[in-house]
């Protein structure tokens, strides 16, 4: 068994882990509101791409080309209490949308998980084979 | 694909499997790749390459040899036919990839367990017990 399987799982796990940053790093800034709708925090998502590999173009693994922000537009909410309200009372919050974000984040995690049990299974074949005419 | 006089054709099985699992795992890993097309190895177009009788490619030192070359591999590696087609482009359905991930290390073991068999049989001609 080649160490192939594993590179290929081993970058969708940390492909998926990048994910997950990003779902966690939304989640604990969904809140943070700012005065300044351009100075908000905005949701931020990896992009996927597969690795082109001229040496073997049957397998490829994954990697993250980037992280974008989101080009929501703020949320305006009215509160003129705040100290960060702006002169008309309202404050902007992050375009992050919770739902997606949950979603996102079991989608992650299930493919997280699909690509370790690939991991589990190669790691058996290879012992078994390791073990041959013991 | 040389048949070997002890294992036959088991020890490439294994290397076929093995490709096929390196295939499965690359469509599992991306699985969430906008746009990436799943693919898989056809089997009948690698039997019918294996057996040509005009396999005299670099490596097969008889006829009835058959080889696992890359060339054949390559062209027998299609695009799988999508069930539930995605709007970002991607055809990986991880339900039929993990299924076939399966049965492809089932088939694996299964040759290694024909190996293992063979070599048992060969400790004991040597050992005579």
């Amino acid at each position: 068994m080649s160490m192939k399987i594993f590179d290929i799982a081993g970058s969708a796990l940390s492909a998926q882990s990048v994910r997950l940053n990003t779902v966690a790093s939304n989640l604990a800034n969904a809140d943070s509101v700012s005065g300044d709708p351009n100075a908000v925090y905005k949701a931020r998502m990896p992009v996927f791409q597969a690795i082109a590999d001229a040496q073997n173009p049957a397998g490829s693994g994954v990697q993250v080309r980037g992280v974008v922000e989101s080009q929501a537009e703020a949320q305006k909410r009215y509160e003129p209490g705040n100290p960060l309200s702006d002169k008309d009372g309202y404050v902007y919050a992050p375009n992050v949308n919770i739902v997606e974000e949950m979603v996102n984040m079991i989608s992650a995690s299930r493919s997280y998980q699909s690509s370790v049990e690939v991991m589990n299974t190669a790691k058996d074949m290879a012992m078994r084979t390791l073990n041959l005419g013991k | 694909m040389a048949t070997d006089p002890l294992f036959g054709i088991h020890a490439d099985a294994l290397q076929l499997q093995r490709r096929r699992m390196e295939l499965l795992a690359a469509n599992i890993a991306n699985a969430d790749t906008p746009g990436y097309k799943a693919r898989d190895l056809d089997f009948q177009k690698l039997l019918a390459a294996a057996q040509q009788p005009a396999a005299t490619a670099a490596g097969v030192t008889q006829p009835g040899h058959m080889s696992l070359d890359d060339a054949s591999l390559k062209s027998a590696t299609v695009y799988r036919v999508s069930m539930q087609p995605s709007v970002d482009g991607n055809t990986v359905d991880a339900q039929v990839e993990q299924s076939q991930f399966a049965q492809s290390a089932l088939q694996y073991q299964a040759s290694l367990s024909f190996i293992d068999g063979r070599l048992r049989s060969l400790i004991t001609a040597i050992t005579g017990q």
